[in-house]
């Protein structure tokens, strides 16, 4: 990692935290607004380019307990039909139900791949598949993965699975196969189009809107007007991954 | 003296020649019941390249297309695996498609004749996107 990408990530960090404060006005937006946004910034035949920095807001608040449209429509899209085996079956997004010990307050959120600009899978790897792409978008190349797992194991978020079968009846658009780890793509083949990824197209279309894509890195967007009025959480702070997906409270 | 060993190096030569082009013979001969893979039509006007080059080449410049498309999120790329199997792959008699990698054909039947073996398919959809797949 070069230093100039330090010093932008200390920036947009400072950003995130210096700015806390209130109103959520912002998340009543329309849908069709950040889809419009998007169409002009992301572009099909363009090699991608650290202009951008896509990310997520969770709204915790608007999260419900007991939905999972999000990780159904994740399903969906990759085709991750599983093999009814719950320990082992691929999940790229888990609903999470955590409950204050204390207080006793509950809070329901999804949990997928953070796409971390310091990514620890991207570090332990040994051949290089794991990678980040320019626009932050952390991958595995899948042609180049060995399947040796050491990505998983490093993974504070367990965001990552093992297949372990043969699949059939696979997605052009998200090949899958037996012998090599995956996990959410933040849906890329959609981000290459300009359009967002599936769980928040799910989560905006049962009228929730817990979930907010956009580009960390464009001022004027969305994702960061609602990061300049509320307080991103990251995950695991303490390992300072500065993650792309934040959440309103945890 | 000299010159007799010169000559009869020469004719050594000579005799090597012949019998290496012979043996390059040999395998025509030998195998030559073995039937020639009878490659499926394809759709569409033309192939993304010649296709004397497309024979040649088609996995080398693949291989170069796919770190563009999955390192750079260029998605136009112009030896697409997607776009080979939508103008390459064919349907049965219902009008279904049959896996391009299946017994027969497209990416199938060269690669047996030339004991080839592939992996693509164990990840990579082998049938073109049906409408349903690609709907937002
Ligand atoms: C272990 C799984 C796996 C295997 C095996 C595999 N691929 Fe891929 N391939 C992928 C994934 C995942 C992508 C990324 C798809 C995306 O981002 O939309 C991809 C993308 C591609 C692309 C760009 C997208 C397209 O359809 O044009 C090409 C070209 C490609 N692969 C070629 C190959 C070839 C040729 C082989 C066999 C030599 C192969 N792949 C084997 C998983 C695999
Ligand atoms: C726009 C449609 C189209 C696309 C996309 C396409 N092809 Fe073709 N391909 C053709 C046509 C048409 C031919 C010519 C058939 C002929 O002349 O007999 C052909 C011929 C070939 C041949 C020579 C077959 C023979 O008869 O010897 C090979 C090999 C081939 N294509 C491989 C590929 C591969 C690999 C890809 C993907 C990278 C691909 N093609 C993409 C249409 C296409
Ligand atoms: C015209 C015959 C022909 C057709 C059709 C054909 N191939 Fe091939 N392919 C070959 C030959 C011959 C080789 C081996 C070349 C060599 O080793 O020099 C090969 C090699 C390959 C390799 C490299 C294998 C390796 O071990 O590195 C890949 C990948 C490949 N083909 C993919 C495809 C795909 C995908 C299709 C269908 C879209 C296809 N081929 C259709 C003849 C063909």
């Amino acid at each position: 990692m070069s230093e100039s990408e330090y010093s932008k990530s200390g920036s947009l960090r400072r950003r995130f935290f210096t700015q806390a404060g209130g109103g959520v006005a912002l998340l009543a937006l329309a849908p069709g607004v950040r889809l419009a946004e998007l169409a002009i910034a992301a572009s099909d035949d363009e090699p991608v380019s650290d202009k951008h920095r896509w990310g997520l807001w969770v709204d915790t608040s608007r999260c419900v307990d007991g939905c999972d449209k999000c990780v159904s429509a994740c399903n969906e899209e990759h085709g991750l039909s599983g093999m009814d085996r719950p320990e082992t079956d691929a999940q790229w997004i888990r609903k999470v139900d955590l409950q204050d010990e204390v207080t006793g307050r509950e809070l329901s959120l999804p949990l997928m791949c953070q796409h971390c600009e310091e990514p620890p899978c991207v570090d332990v790897c040994p051949t290089g598949a794991s990678f980040r792409r320019e626009d932050g978008i952390v991958l595995v190349d899948k042609h180049i993965c060995i399947g040796c797992r050491y990505c998983m194991m490093a993974c504070p978020f367990h965001a990552r699975a093992f297949i372990h079968e043969e699949l059939s009846g696979q997605k052009t658009h998200s090949p899958r196969g037996k012998g090599v780890v995956e996990s959410c793509t933040l849906c890329v083949h959609r981000v290459d189009e300009g359009r967002t990824p599936a769980c928040v197209e799910a989560c905006s279309n049962a009228g929730n809107d817990a979930l907010v894509f956009g580009d960390l890195k464009d001022e004027e967007g969305r994702l960061a007007l609602i990061l300049d009025e509320n307080e991103g959480v990251e995950l695991r702070s303490d390992l300072e991954l500065n993650t792309a997906v934040r959440y309103s409270e945890v | 003296m000299r010159r007799t060993a010169g000559k009869r190096l020469a004719r050594g030569w000579i005799a090597g020649l012949l019998l290496g082009a012979a043996t390059l013979c040999i395998p025509g001969v030998l195998f030559s019941d073995v039937a020639k893979p009878q490659i499926p039509s394809a759709r569409g006007e033309q192939c993304v390249e010649p296709v004397e080059i497309m024979r040649r080449d088609h996995f080398d410049f693949m291989k170069h297309d796919r770190d563009t498309t999955v390192h750079e999120g260029v998605r136009s790329i112009k030896h697409s695996l997607a776009g080979c199997i939508d103008c390459h792959a064919s349907r049965d008699t219902g009008g279904q498609f049959i896996s391009i990698n299946a017994e027969g054909q497209f990416c199938q039947t060269c690669h047996t004749y030339a004991a080839v073996k592939i992996d693509c398919f164990t990840c990579h959809a082998a049938v073109p996107a049906t409408k349903v797949s690609q709907s937002p």
